[in-house]
């Protein structure tokens, strides 16, 4: 049994309308069925982009957000089902620190005070005296003058703040911390000091950690076990070596590939997936697998089917339908070939059918693909919308892959492949507004223009349909 | 000639009754055509001021600038404040960290981007919409013609740097200067915004001051490194010779202490001591020595000079260098 188990946690916000009457029109979709386990002395990293949820799921296991629906199990207890009091003395052995040094602590409050508010919350120490002397262990622990006491935030540098922040979680001899970006807003040299203490605290005291990063060097420097967020939920999780020596789902590629290494080698010869477009909207997110919209290698299962964490062996839990056939190469980028495909062909009906679909495709850049830099990021651009730009995309001159992998291909319930197929047909082809921020569940994008091939792009009357939007797209070329 | 000397550069704050303060104290660098070159520090070395500085852009009132900038031949400290004007745009162009608070949240970007295009070169209308599309089309903004009309707040992060970028291109400037323009960014937009940037310098042979604290991102763009502390570069070489040996103690601290993705896990940090409030002023010695793990006492006599214990070209402000017998035994 672990320390802390997370059970299908779901946080979901909902988005309220008007004035007087708060009508909810939607939900945020935050943090979207994460389970996991966090053993005793161990330290779990969680990371992903800004606005994955990783923050919300911290604050969750807290309940400083409420939950939706899951459990959260510490040391045996249901933490999402306490009544609030029995929550508040458990925050005791469940502490957090924050990002932000400064902004977490009160600038009117002395460092005693901050410190001996939470003890006094949860009778720690008989008196005043005795928690001064607590306090100064822990400062002493910590690493900050003993005069500390009676001295304010404001006194203090970014990386000492952020030791008053470990240290107001330590006077209550937690076992659990939720570091929450701890060392995100520090510079480096001082971001190792605070990482060097946070693994000696830990080895102290034996302490659990839940660590919540952006900085994937950093998680892995201090994690046991990583997992990867990706738009409230878990896409892949492995113990720290695991991870680093063969990420296997799609996004963790593309995010250890981004990361930065300090060593001029290392930049120059490592492969950089380069993913296109941005997060979408945890509000609005896409059907099937989260990712489908940027993957690079995405099939047609991808837009249908939401995959679960399955393991693979040895604690690696991966998220992907596809892992397998990725890593042993069965699977070619179907993104990259999709473009190329497209305006290679451009007269041919059958491969025009397939149009939306090859219209959303701009994705990824992979080294090992013979198109260059400049090439790639072209690929990446607004094949969307404006029709001219489909038949004068550079990549045009690059095309002899033919289009069977994308003729295969259903149109995926893309933002982009929707709004390319409605301009197809409505001659206007005036953008819409919202098109590209909303993802237009597939049906109802059949229902609106039949041009968009659903699971049989071949079929004749699809072909036709399409057919004629492209022929108005020549035209206007 | 260089495109772009800086030489000796000073910046000081003061102003009635308030101590002086050093943000810049002699920094010199040399930006060709077609180069990407780094100034690399932590918070308070000096780096942004330094950008302002080339600018223009700093206040009048209560700062004083030192030393020449000087830019295809002209001074930018000394031109007049309209010739600066024509030049910053055109010739010289800024990207800044915060593509947010950059952008004017109430304008839409196409007029904000147009303006540029009006001002520097004349394009007026239709045409100056169709160039401003192409611009953000070249710099990988999906649907240019509505994005026009929208305003930054409906821009994702990613895009607003992109847009940023675009103005900042509009032009064809020489000289790029790009302050921190990555560090609001995760790090799979930061991948595609270098990406651009690395991409614009090969085609068009800008030149790009890069202003950065991340020492990754300068091992994977630049080509020369200047490493600043306390407003003066400590260490300047190639980003090869500096990343094989880091020679001044704080480039070696700074190495030290970060986390890298590839390295073996369990290998502690090695942190530098203290922080950056514990400078000592250049005119008294070496303003790293208090957090120096090799400092002697002739670190707290005099300034010391740049020198090049290493390589030719690999210049290092110390008196005591981190050289490979040291490495080892430290």
């Amino acid at each position: 049994m672990s320390l802390l188990e997370l059970d299908d946690v779901k946080v979901h916000f909902p988005v309220k309308k008007g004035v007087f009457f708060d009508r909810t029109v939607g939900h945020v979709y935050a943090v979207d069925g994460i389970s996991l386990s966090v053993e005793a002395g161990q330290t779990y990293g969680l990371v992903g982009e800004s606005g994955c949820g990783k923050t919300t799921l911290g604050r969750a296991v807290l309940r400083l957000v409420d939950i939706t629906s899951g459990e959260v199990v510490f040391d045996g207890t249901d933490l999402a089902k306490l009544p609030d009091e029995e929550m508040r003395q458990f925050r005791r052995r469940l502490q957090m620190v924050f990002q932000d040094p400064l902004g977490s602590l009160n600038p009117r409050q002395n460092i005693e005070s901050i410190l001996s508010e939470g003890m006094a919350a949860h009778g720690i120490g008989t008196d005043r005296a005795d928690r001064r002397e607590k306090i100064k262990a822990i400062l002493a622990r910590v690493g900050l003058p003993a005069n500390s006491l009676s001295r304010y935030p404001h006194e203090f540098s970014g990386g000492q703040r952020q030791r008053i922040g470990i240290a107001r979680a330590l006077v209550l001899e937690p076992d659990v911390i939720i570091c929450d970006e701890p060392v995100s807003a520090l510079d480096v040299s001082i971001q190792a000091q605070v990482i060097n203490l946070l693994e000696e605290l830990q080895e102290s005291l034996g302490l659990t950690y839940l660590v919540i990063a952006h900085d994937l060097a950093v998680v892995r420097h201090i994690s046991d076990v990583i997992g990867v967020m990706y738009l409230g939920s878990l896409v892949e999780e492995a113990p720290s070596d695991a991870l680093y020596a063969g990420p296997k789902h799609p996004y963790t590629r593309a995010l250890m590939s981004a990361v930065p290494v300090p060593d001029p080698e290392v930049e120059d010869r490592r492969e950089r997936i380069l993913l296109q477009g941005d997060l979408p909207s945890p509000a609005n997110p896409p059907a099937g697998c989260r990712f489908h919209t940027r993957c690079p290698w995405v099939q047609e299962k991808c837009a249908l089917e939401r995959p679960v964490l399955t393991d693979l062996g040895d604690g690696h839990k991966v998220a992907c339908h596809f892992a397998a056939e990725i890593e042993n190469g069965t699977i070619g980028l179907t993104r990259a070939t999709g473009i190329e495909a497209v305006v290679g062909t451009d007269k041919s009906a059958d491969v025009d059918a397939a149009e939306p679909v090859a219209d959303k495709v701009p994705a990824a850049k992979v080294p090992a693909q013979k198109a260059s830099v400049e090439d790639a990021v072209v690929v990446a651009k607004p094949v969307a919308v404006e029709d001219e730009v489909v038949v004068e995309t550079p990549v045009a001159v690059e095309a002899p892959v033919a289009g069977k992998s994308v003729a295969e291909k259903p149109a995926d319930v893309d933002t982009d492949a929707d709004v390319a197929a409605e301009n197809e047909s409505d001659e206007a082809a005036a953008p819409e507004e919202e098109a590209v921020d909303k993802a237009v569940p597939e049906d109802k994008a059949v229902d609106k223009d039949k041009a968009v091939p659903e699971d049989k792009p071949a079929s004749d009357e699809v072909a036709d349909a399409a057919g004629t939007g492209a022929g108005g797209k020549t035209g206007s070329a | 000639m260089a495109l772009l000397n800086v030489d000796q550069l000073s910046v000081t704050f003061g102003g009635r009754g308030r101590k002086d303060s050093i943000a810049v104290d002699g920094v010199s660098f040399t930006v060709d055509q077609g180069q990407v070159v780094g100034l690399v520090g932590e918070s308070g070395c000096g780096k942004s001021v330094t950008s302002l500085a080339l600018m223009g852009l700093l206040p009048e009132k209560g700062v004083k600038v030192g030393g020449r900038v000087e830019f295809d031949g002209q001074d930018l400290l000394t031109i007049s404040r309209r010739k600066l004007r024509d030049m910053r745009g055109s010739q010289l162009a800024m990207i800044f960290q915060d593509p947010l608070s950059s952008l004017n949240p109430v304008i839409p970007i196409g007029i904000q981007v147009t303006e540029i295009l009006q001002r520097h070169r004349g394009l007026k209308g239709e045409a100056a919409r169709k160039e401003a599309a192409d611009l953000l089309d070249r710099v990988g903004i999906p649907d240019p013609r509505r994005r026009l009309k929208e305003y930054p707040h409906q821009l994702s992060g990613g895009m607003r740097q992109r847009a940023l970028i675009a103005m900042a291109v509009a032009c064809a400037p020489r000289l790029l200067i790009a302050d921190e323009p990555t560090t609001a960014l995760d790090v799979t937009i930061q991948a595609q915004i270098l990406e651009l940037l690395k991409e614009l310098v090969d085609q068009e042979g800008t030149a790009l001051l890069m202003i950065t604290h991340d020492l990754g991102v300068v091992a994977g763009i630049c080509d020369e490194v200047n490493v600043l502390y306390a407003g003066r570069a400590v260490e300047s070489a190639g980003r090869r010779e500096l990343f094989a040996a880091p020679t001044h103690p704080y480039a070696h601290g700074l190495l030290g202490s970060i986390p890298r993705l590839d390295a073996p896990r369990g290998e502690p940090l090695r942190p530098i001591r203290g922080s950056i409030n514990d400078k000592i002023a250049w005119a008294d010695g070496c303003a790293f020595a208090p957090r120096c793990d090799y400092y002697t006492m002739e670190c707290l006599t005099g300034t010391p000079e740049l020198t090049e214990p290493r390589t030719a070209g690999h210049q290092v402000r110390c008196v005591n260098p981190v050289l490979p017998k040291a490495e080892v035994s430290a």
